[in-house]
């Protein structure tokens, strides 16, 4: 059996998992009737049903050609990973990580975390220009959001502002 | 007049100093963001929402409807300039629009993009608010059965609308409705697929789905297409102003556009990509005139009728958000999701329980159309010189502002580490093919959906014909049927692909 569309075939297939995934996870619930629904009875029919989508997409796939098969075709691993961890730095020096006992660096310096990691996503990459951005970008945000919006926000470390 | 009393108060809430300044704000906010390259107007909503947290909910909403036209507004502008469209209804835009610009017309095409918007816009608010108060007598006879298959039919008209394949396309709302239902299940307080994390028992939010799958999705995406093959037009925009000949061309394209529009807009299921497409389809059956320039070549009819069309269409699609609680798109679930932060919850009862919130909101959708006409025009010049900036220096803002917009949400890193994980999931949409609109649908639906299944079985006793036996639920089930056989006929299906192929 060959894949016929390769987008169609891995959809179908991720569809399928989750879908029984929900429907196995909904059935640790009380399902219940019609008449009187458990919480698990939605997710368990919605389940099933993704799963059956699923399997037809996947079996079309099998099936109906395609011109050139449908290739997926490469993963951009540099910006997915770099937009990704850009994110996550964010997280990590804006709030700290309690159970990793890394302290909270607030807003400034995760704006300065973010602009560097997610930069390095781009197809060039000047530590200078980044740099610049980064502070016009914390200038700004810190007008915009502390001053001028009043979001709460940890702006600078803990350790200095206790 | 029932109609021009229920204006007047409409009015008389939003033209005060503050609320206007709010609009304003909004439209300017929205189009800064709407302007960039790949960021859609889902994006760029959820990117803005926080900015209204601390209003009160009527300059709040205000100022959401001023963010949605500037975002709308700003996707043209960079269909036209950049030959990328922001939003699926911008799709033809793209096609005239940026002929237009490579022959130095960049400047009348805004222009008819921005005076057809404004035109369909002010037509549409007045549907709106004439069409309102009667729907929202018929939705107070809805009970839970009926909500269920008119849920159905705006999820299928979602798909009907949706490019791409249709199997896919429900299999991606299914999976939204599932993702609405993780968290805590009113009924029975049992937290659902919530894996003992805490955060998890309120579900996942909007926004982070919102932000993940659309905002770090797209911007993964664009970051892995070589920056070279983006031509943008700037030097070129001299004069602003169309001549005598293109007005008298693009009168009648926005006329026939904004009804097209208007019609198609009330339809469940986002008719705005629907007006978009079938607003052009007709400007290209109708004759050229001696002298004009043929489709696809730049004709300003090909960008004046379906920018109508599409705004015509996504004023209208308020009317089933606003009176029914139903949100008909991506972009009117985001809506939804808006509101309840603010503590209103859209349907009937918002008319009659907080008229001036309702009418305010109708009166303000038509100053924030007024204020992109002159607010963009004019400023139009800065709109150009954003899209010069190197998409290297812009996308670690976008990213900046995602991340900033999640966490303002909660207050709470834990959405952070959600929106991560989203964005993986929706770069991986893209790279399945599998359209993510339909999915955030799904996800504001869900809940809604269970609720209103559940109430209606209760009611039969577990009897499922209540949903056939009921006459108004009944036609609602059989229109969504009959949208189904139409574009799984084989003529209609070959057309759908052919219409959706053409871009």
């Amino acid at each position: 059996m060959k894949i016929k569309s390769q987008k169609d075939f891995f959809s179908g297939l991720m569809f399928s998992a989750v879908g029984a995934a929900f429907a196995l996870g909904a059935t640790t619930y009380t399902v219940g009737n019609g008449a009187r629904m458990g919480p698990g009875y939605f997710p368990l029919m919605l389940g099933i049903l993704l799963a059956i989508l699923g399997a037809i997409v996947m079996f079309k796939a099998l099936v109906v050609e395609t011109d050139g098969g449908d290739k997926i075709g490469k993963f951009a691993w540099k910006p997915l990973f770099f937009v990704i961890a850009s994110n996550v730095l964010f997280g990590i020096l804006l709030g700290g990580l309690p159970s990793l006992k890394i302290p909270a660096m607030g807003l400034i310096a995760a704006i300065y975390g973010l602009t560097v990691v997610a930069s390095l996503a781009g197809e060039r990459f000047s530590l200078k220009e980044v740099l610049i951005l980064a502070t016009i970008l914390s200038i700004g945000s810190y007008l915009a959001f502390i001053v001028l919006l009043k979001l709460q926000f940890p702006v600078w470390p803990t350790f200095i502002t206790g | 007049m029932d109609l021009i009393n229920n204006l007047s108060l409409g009015f008389g809430v939003a033209f005060t100093a503050q609320n206007l300044i709010y609009a304003f704000v909004g439209c300017l906010l929205g189009t800064l963001i709407g302007v960039l390259p790949g960021i859609g107007p889902v994006a760029t909503i959820a990117m803005l929402l926080p900015a209204t947290y601390a209003l009160p909910p009527v300059a709040a909403l205000i100022m959401l409807a001023g963010i949605y036209y500037g975002a709308q507004y700003g996707g043209s502008t960079t269909a036209i300039l950049v030959n990328l469209p922001g939003e699926s209804s911008s799709v033809v835009t793209v096609i005239d629009g940026y002929q237009m610009a490579r022959k130095g017309r960049a400047g009348p095409a805004l222009a008819a993009a921005g005076l057809g918007s404004f035109f369909a816009g002010c037509v549409g608010t007045l549907i709106l608010a004439a069409f309102a108060a009667p729907l929202t007598e018929v939705a107070f006879k809805f009970g839970p059965a009926e909500y269920f298959s008119l849920m159905i039919l705006g999820l299928i008209g979602a798909v009907v609308l949706a490019s791409g394949s249709l199997l896919k396309a429900i299999a991606m709302i299914v999976l939204g409705l599932l993702l609405g239902l993780v968290g805590t299940d009113v009924n029975s307080g049992v937290a659902r697929f919530s894996f003992d994390i805490p955060e998890l028992t309120d579900g996942i939010g909007f926004i982070v789905i919102a932000m993940g799958v659309f905002g770090y999705g797209e911007i993964i995406q664009n970051l892995s297409i070589k920056e070279e093959h983006r031509e943008v037009f700037t030097g070129k925009v001299t004069h602003l102003y169309p001549s005598a000949e293109d007005f008298k061309r693009m009168v009648p394209a926005v006329l026939r556009g904004t009804t097209i529009g208007s019609l198609l807009g009330i339809l469940p299921g986002g008719g705005a990509l629907l007006a978009a497409f079938a607003a052009y389809t007709i400007e290209k059956k109708t004759k050229l005139k001696p002298g004009e320039v043929p489709f696809g070549q730049g004709n300003i009819r090909g960008v004046a009728a379906p920018e109508s069309a599409n705004n015509a269409g996504s004023q209208t699609s308020f009317i089933p958000l606003l009176t029914l609680g139903i949100p008909p798109n991506a972009v009117m679930a985001l809506m939804v999701g808006a509101m309840t932060i603010h503590n209103i919850q859209p349907g009937p009862q918002v008319m009659t329980s907080n008229p001036e919130l309702f009418w305010g909101l109708i009166a303000s959708m038509w100053i924030g159309n007024l204020m992109l006409i002159i607010l963009n025009l004019p400023m139009i010049g800065l709109w150009i010189k954003l899209l010069t900036v190197p998409y290297r220096w812009l996308f670690p803002a976008i990213v900046l502002f995602c991340a900033i917009g999640v966490y303002s949400t909660n207050n709470n890193t834990f959405d952070i580490w959600m929106v991560a994980i989203f964005g993986v999931i929706g770069y991986l949409f893209i790279k399945l093919g599998a359209e993510p609109a339909p999915l955030l649908l799904g996800f504001i639906l869900g809940p809604m959906m269970e609720e209103n299944l559940r109430r209606a079985l209760l009611l039969s006793r577990g009897d499922w014909s209540v949903f056939v036996t009921r006459p108004l639920s009944a036609g609602l089930l059989a229109a969504a049927a009959l949208l189904l056989v139409i574009v799984l006929m084989p003529a209609i299906k070959n057309k759908r692909e052919e219409a959706f192929v053409e871009d």
